[in-house]
């Protein structure tokens, strides 16, 4: 019966009046006032700096070394494409896209396959030492993986993986399966009992079960984890910097532009925002997710 | 379920039940791949890194030297510097990103367009901590004409204390001398004179707009006139002459001075000229006060070697301040509200709601964002690569770069490389700790 107010506010049961008048409506908003003013600032805040590499990969070097980038307004003739134009026939910079490509979705295939036959294995299965193996995943979420730089450097030399998208591609892979795990296994836990031990009694094969069952109802939180670990690996910039030389996924190609930071800033800029441009449409489009996976990786 | 014996839920398997060996090898297939990458990938660097930690600097593996490497990690100034920025982060950060998280949070609850204030402050999250590094670098620029945030400070300081009309001139004639910041008519004056302030070295951009052709007003028994003027012209021009073509300062504060005590002041108009009126009779000197020629501020270092790091916390918190605000809201959502009606009810101010209802019940929630802070704070890195120019990369040194520069930055020291990641590791271990209790915890209940 409380048609007036938000949905979300119907917990706290204030009883409206029956009519709210206009005065007492506006003398509300003008009390909320203050807090609307300071979120709205705040969130202007925030988006400037974004903004700032927008405009500025819109300006000629010449005009972003010398002038800010939001005197443009006054002059906004000065704005052109032709920086972005030049980066789409740089085939270094094209190269770098392709291969974080390469390395953001072949890991993140990697990682739901492996993490989620292994949440699978230490929800569902029976055997002697699961927990054990789930504490050993749990200690395993923050090992740093500088741990890990010095030897698989040596390992990568032994074996032909320096330098390639598979070593970058195994390496984000390994790291991200302490996560992925522990994320896959708490969902899959929480599925209902009764469908599992009806089709073990009908006879399903685990592999079917996993299959037919798990993967589908899984879904969202592999939509989640799959979210992190392409973000994840597609921003990341030390583990290409040291196993690759020749493969340069974005940050790292932009990394080498930045000793000359004035003069290559319409390199350095629309590469940057190129470069956050996936990111960005990832998170828009399954924001939900991403959220869910944040919570589910930090609260659980 | 009634094929089952009726013992309590998930019975565990009996010894000789059949099949109990197909279902150990489907959990090991099952876990095969995983175990696979993580002992190649994970658990084996991570023992070799721990005993190659011991050994010398050079090479795969190189001779024993104990705890040398350890010893250097607090003795070389490039890695105490970076242990001390990592301290420092580990103080700041944390702790701010919850506070901005928390406030976020709270002033969103109640707010119908929270969910597009939400997306903002979240939005930086999806972008590399690299590209943030860029980003941020642009906002940075010393100069204020460049860089946003410096714009903005010379936009609140310029309120406060406006910059001169003049930053830089110097006295056409020997006339007129420097004295404390500003300029002195040295020629003493009396009701009825005229005072002629000529100035040179003023670069046309300087020269303030609205400028006219420089002229004297007329005389008067009661006042003092003059001009202050650009005793300059193309192709010269006699010094301390008001001539065709020399442009008038306007705006400029003179200030009427008897026996040094400031008695008067005017500013001058658009051709210089300036009056002061109902003087009476005795002895002046007319100057030009410091203000008048006060530099335009020039903004501060944020990108030089003693502001690097606050730079570089400013924008991490940028970054993460979201993060904490998603938590930490679903915590809030999550909240009890008859316990805070309740308290309400009782008189509690909504302070005290904050303080004894609000924040005990966020504890977990709170906490839970303190610690992956602090983790994520120890291992940054890429930012600082970014953000800082190389130049004041050793002043922004934090122990993930330490470490990388040490291992792979020319030097390839895999010794103290590797004594630097296990000292990493050590910094880490107590949220594993924090980890495995807090999931043993849960598995009871």
């Amino acid at each position: 019966m409380t048609a007036t107010a938000a949905p979300v506010d119907t917990a706290v049961v204030v009883v409206p009046k029956p009519h709210d008048s206009l005065a007492a409506r506006i003398l509300r908003w003008v009390a909320k006032a203050p807090v609307h003013i300071v979120l709205f600032v705040l969130g202007a805040l925030w988006l400037v700096p974004t903004l700032g590499l927008f405009i500025t990969s819109l300006l000629p070097a010449s005009t972003a070394a010398s002038t800010g980038w939001w005197k443009v307004f006054g002059h906004p003739s000065e704005l052109t494409w032709s920086n972005y134009n030049a980066l789409f026939h740089n085939q270094g910079m094209i190269n770098a896209l392709k291969t974080t490509a390469y390395i953001a979705v072949g890991n993140t295939v990697i990682v739901i396959i492996v993490g989620s036959l292994a949440g699978y294995a230490l929800a569902w299965l029976e055997f002697p030492g699961r927990d054990w193996i789930l504490v050993g995943i749990i200690a395993l979420l923050v090992v740093p993986l500088q741990m890990a730089l010095i030897p698989m450097f040596k390992l990568y030399d032994t074996f032909g993986l320096f330098d390639t998208v598979l070593g970058i591609i195994l390496f984000h892979a390994a790291f991200g399966l302490p996560f992925a795990i522990f994320l896959l296994r708490n969902f899959f836990a929480g599925l209902p009992k009764d469908i599992l031990e009806s089709a073990r009694i009908d006879g399903a094969s685990e592999i079917r079960i996993f299959l037919r069952l798990i993967l589908p109802l899984g879904l969202p939180a592999i939509a989640s984890l799959g979210i992190f670990q392409f973000l994840w690996t597609w921003n990341d910039l030390i583990v290409a910097l040291t196993f690759g030389q020749n493969t340069q996924p974005i940050t790292v190609w932009i990394f080498g532009q930045l000793r000359e930071f004035g003069t290559s800033i319409d390199v350095i800029a629309p590469a940057s925002f190129i470069s956050l441009v996936v990111p960005l449409i990832v998170f828009f489009a399954f924001q939900r997710y991403f959220v869910q996976g944040l919570l589910a990786g930090s609260v659980k | 379920m009634s094929v089952e014996p009726p013992v309590a839920a998930a019975p565990p398997p009996t010894s000789g039940e059949p099949g109990r060996w197909s279902r150990y090898t489907a959990g090991a297939l099952f876990l095969a791949p995983a175990f696979f990458l993580l002992f190649v990938w994970i658990i084996y660097p991570a023992v070799y890194t721990i005993i190659r930690s011991f050994f010398g600097q050079q090479g795969y593996i190189g001779t024993w030297v104990g705890i040398d490497n350890y010893k250097r990690l607090f003795t070389t100034s490039t890695l105490t510097t970076a242990i001390k920025n990592n301290v420092i982060w580990v103080l700041v950060v944390p702790l701010s990103v919850t506070a901005f998280g928390l406030v976020f949070a709270m002033l969103t609850e109640r707010i119908r367009w929270s969910i597009a204030f939400k997306t903002v402050i979240f939005l930086p999250m999806a972008i590399s901590a690299f590209a943030t590094g860029v980003t941020w670098r642009i906002m940075y620029q010393q100069d204020p004409n460049v860089g946003a945030v410096n714009a903005l400070g010379k936009a609140i300081k310029g309120v406060i204390t406006p910059p001169g009309v003049l930053s830089s001139a110097a006295p056409s004639t020997a006339s007129v001398v420097q004295s404390g910041g500003g300029l002195v008519l040295k020629t003493p004056l009396h009701p009825g004179g005229v005072a002629l302030l000529g100035l040179t070295a003023i670069p046309p951009d300087q020269v303030p707009s609205g400028a006219k052709q420089a002229a004297t007003p007329p005389q008067k028994s009661d006042q003092i006139v003059g001009t202050v003027w650009r005793d300059f012209k193309p192709g010269g021009g006699v010094p301390g002459k008001v001539e065709q073509g020399e442009l008038g300062l306007p705006g400029v504060t003179v200030e009427l001075k008897e026996n040094g005590k400031s008695v008067q002041s005017a500013r001058s108009a658009a051709d210089g000229s300036f009056a002061f009126s109902g003087v009476k009779a005795g002895t002046y000197n007319a100057a030009v006060g410091a203000s008048t020629f006060a530099k335009p501020w020039g903004g501060f270092a944020w990108l030089g070697p003693s502001l690097i790091t606050p730079s570089l916390l400013i924008s991490y918190i940028w970054i993460w301040a979201g993060f904490a605000m998603v938590v930490i809201a679903a915590g809030l959502s999550a909240m009890p509200r008859d316990v805070l009606e309740a308290a309400r009810t009782d008189g509690a101010s909504e302070w005290q709601v904050f303080r004894r209802v609000t924040v005990p019940l966020l504890w977990p929630v709170l906490t839970v964002v303190l610690v992956t802070m602090v983790i994520n704070v120890l291992k940054v890195f890429d930012i600082v690569l970014s953000l800082a120019p190389e130049s004041v990369q050793s002043n922004a040194n934090v122990i993930a770069l330490a470490m990388w520069r040490t291992s792979f930055g020319g030097v390839n020291d895999f010794g103290t490389g590797s004594a630097i990641a296990v000292f990493l590791f050590i910094l880490v271990v107590p949220v594993i700790a924090l980890n495995i209790r807090r999931f043993k915890r849960e598995a009871e209940q």
